[in-house]
């Protein structure tokens, strides 16, 4: 068994997470399996070893994910793509999911301060207008029933961002609001 | 591919739009949404969680974000269903009984907690719980909780669909459906509000 040390806030350390579910074995995986899981690496991860108990399903998640925050040929920069994931992760509660996407948002932006911020104080906290736009409308799509609205677009682009960034914006927002509710529900992050 | 893209046909993109060619910027995502969404409702295996069950929680967690052509578009679905069109009915009533605003949940014990918020614990009313039957009864409960409330989730939500007949991997690809639906319905519901918000900028 292993011991589970939940963290009790938000954090931009690096966590494990627990599945409560058994994943298949390493063992036990197939091509198919493979396929599903993309990069090879994957199998030592038990996260996604419990998600590839269906793996059709994981290879187009993961396929998704990658083109929604990595695909940065044009449009919002990587750094605002983490922090529509991290503020969305913040709203619903995925302390570890905010903590590897805060972690990317500092990365990209340098604004490390900043993002601690937004995990400390919350999803109100100032980050200037530009940001506040973002984590304003990821929280307005996180909301159930959705609370986006035309004056979340109307700050978006008064913020500067252009229709392309706005899609970035909703599209990794929502992204988190599928990946928040896996990792909350099928195991648990541990120190 | 043969089909019509399920997202732009919820959000009414049309095609040569501004919209189809800002989406088409990101193919792979596109494309994928599309994979993700026929992996769960046109699975190549569906004996660890029907396809009935499938519509009937979609028409469930879609109805729960309240009126929208995405749940329009998954009732349709449950009502086409052999099998699940006898569940109209009792998961609409479940829908009326089950809508509430989200999310909300308790933080792990600790300097978090001041930010717990109380909210509805749904529960399948007894009346309707013998046509759904426990597993179905289970899984509406469950996604209840997804929908709302995720952070609540523990370890005894699992052993509850376990108990409820639930396979560790039915849960899995029922975890994803829901899971799916709540990335699904922001899109359309961020897509239509952004096109909205450009034609009226068009008009004035």
């Amino acid at each position: 068994m292993n011991t589970v040390n939940p963290p009790v806030v938000f954090t931009q350390d690096e966590l494990g997470w627990v599945s409560w579910i058994d994943p298949l074995p390493e063992t036990e995986l197939t091509e198919r399996h493979f396929a599903g899981l993309v990069d090879r690496a994957r199998a030592k991860s038990e996260y996604f070893r419990l998600l590839v108990r269906d793996p059709e399903v994981l290879e187009a998640r993961t396929r998704t994910d990658k083109d929604i925050f990595y695909n940065v040929a044009d449009g919002l920069p990587r750094a605002e793509r983490e922090l529509a994931a991290a503020a969305t992760s913040r709203y619903n509660g995925c302390i570890y999911c905010a903590s590897v996407h805060a972690r990317f948002a500092s990365t990209y932006s340098k604004r490390r301060d900043d993002v601690q911020r937004l995990l400390d104080e919350g999803i109100k906290a100032d980050l200037g207008e530009r940001w506040n736009a973002v984590v304003k409308a990821s929280v307005a799509l996180a909301a159930t029933p959705i609370a986006f609205g035309p004056d979340n677009i109307e700050e978006l682009r008064r913020a500067g961002l252009d229709d392309a960034e706005i899609v970035d914006v909703i599209n990794g927002a929502s992204f988190f609001n599928w990946a928040n509710r896996l990792m909350l529900s099928l195991g648990e992050p541990s120190k | 591919m043969g089909t019509l893209d399920i997202i732009d046909t919820l959000a009414g993109i049309e095609p040569g739009s501004a919209l189809d060619a800002i989406r088409a910027r990101r193919p792979q995502a596109r494309e994928n949404a599309q994979k993700s969404y026929l992996s769960l409702f046109e699975p190549i295996d569906s004996s660890e969680f029907s396809l009935s069950e499938r519509a009937a929680v979609a028409a469930f967690v879609t109805g729960l974000h309240g009126e929208s052509p995405v749940a329009a578009f998954y009732r349709e679905k449950l009502a086409a269903n052999a099998d699940g069109a006898a569940l109209l009915e009792p998961i609409t009533a479940e829908i009326e009984r089950g809508r509430t605003s989200g999310p909300y949940g308790a933080f792990p014990a600790g300097p978090l907690s001041i930010e717990n918020k109380a909210g509805l614990i749904y529960r399948v009313s007894a009346e309707r719980k013998p046509v759904l039957g426990a597993r179905l009864a289970a899984a509406l409960e469950h996604a209840h909780l997804l929908v709302f409330r995720p952070r609540d989730a523990s370890s005894a939500d699992m052993k509850g669909l376990l108990t409820a007949g639930w396979s560790p991997t039915g849960i899995v690809t029922f975890s994803q459906l829901v899971a799916f639906l709540s990335f699904q319905v922001r899109v359309v519901s961020g897509l239509r509000t952004l096109a909205a918000a450009s034609a009226q900028e068009v008009a004035s």
